[in-house]
């Protein structure tokens, strides 16, 4: 299948979803005013790749900002890899947070406490 | 508020903070409130547009920011209908009566079980300004004739 690549925007996330390592990155930031658009097509991706995945599958989540309509989109993306999660791959979730972002640390924890996936908390200096 | 003046206006915001404002945490606070309140504005306005019944002033909007002493506060406001001033007030006194740990739990809840909107709003908005701010959320509810009443908000961001 077709790997998604999206180029990242004042408002929108650079994408790299890569389904021969089964490598999903969001990195950037996520401020769209109407994110459900934006989300769609990866939703979809996730769904095509959900038929034949790689045995592992990481997550890389490195969001500098996201407003709270993505906030809702990225719970569904999450949700989505929850369901395929030890069916067919083991998916694992890494959270990167810039050092002293206490507020995106906290966010990381929300959805660790909503979602039955491993998540793994990454402090670095700057994403 | 369009997408393009709101994209405009986080823009021109950024670069401001990168020259004025040393604290990294303070700036990104900032800035997550700032998009918040922007993008409520500009879905109340897109939200009207589809309305026959909203007058054109209806469609104005203030927004203010003010630097002092290192604190930052941003005010909004657009106009409503009185009708809809009952729950608004209703959900900002729960946010202003609830503790941080509260607010946090209030916040998950909305998230996981909440709808969204056919523009994809959440309903998170306020909840997160509050949680990021830290502090209670002024505002007030100014009537104006029958058919308006004018919303201001206005948060607070202090190190």
């Amino acid at each position: 299948m077709e790997n998604l690549k999206l180029e990242g925007s004042a408002k929108t996330p650079t994408v790299n979803f890569d389904s021969s390592k089964g490598t999903l990155e969001l990195k950037g930031r996520s401020i769209p005013e109407n994110s459900i658009e934006f989300y769609k097509p990866l939703n979809d991706w996730i769904d095509a790749y959900a038929g034949s995945p790689q045995s592992s599958t990481v997550v890389d989540i490195k969001l500098e900002y996201f407003n709270t309509s993505s906030s809702k989109c990225i719970l569904d993306l999450f949700k989505q890899l929850e369901k395929l999660n030890e069916k067919n791959t083991q998916v694992k979730v890494n959270w990167y947070f810039e050092e002293d972002d206490e507020d995106m640390a906290e966010a990381g924890e929300d959805y660790q406490a909503i979602i039955d996936l491993p998540f793994e908390m990454i402090e670095v200096e700057e994403i | 508020m369009s997408s393009e003046l709101l994209t405009t206006i986080l823009q021109i915001m950024e670069s401001k903070m990168d020259r004025f404002e040393d604290r990294p945490k303070i700036k990104k606070k900032v800035f997550n409130v700032l998009v918040e309140c922007l993008q409520n504005l500009y879905h109340h306005i897109d939200e009207n547009m589809d309305d026959i019944n909203t007058e054109q002033n209806e469609m104005n909007s203030l927004f203010m920011i003010a630097k002092s002493d290192g604190d930052y506060t941003i005010t909004t406001g657009n106009y409503m209908k009185p009708a809809e001033v009952g729950s608004l007030k209703e959900k900002l006194d729960l946010i202003n009566g609830m503790s941080k740990e509260e607010l946090k739990e209030f916040y998950k809840h909305v998230l996981n079980e909440g709808t969204r909107s056919a523009k994809g709003t959440a309903g998170l908005g306020m909840i997160d300004i509050a949680r990021k701010s830290g502090q209670e959320l002024e505002y007030e509810f100014t009537p104006i004739n029958d058919n308006l009443t004018f919303f201001n908000l206005s948060v607070r961001i202090e190190e």
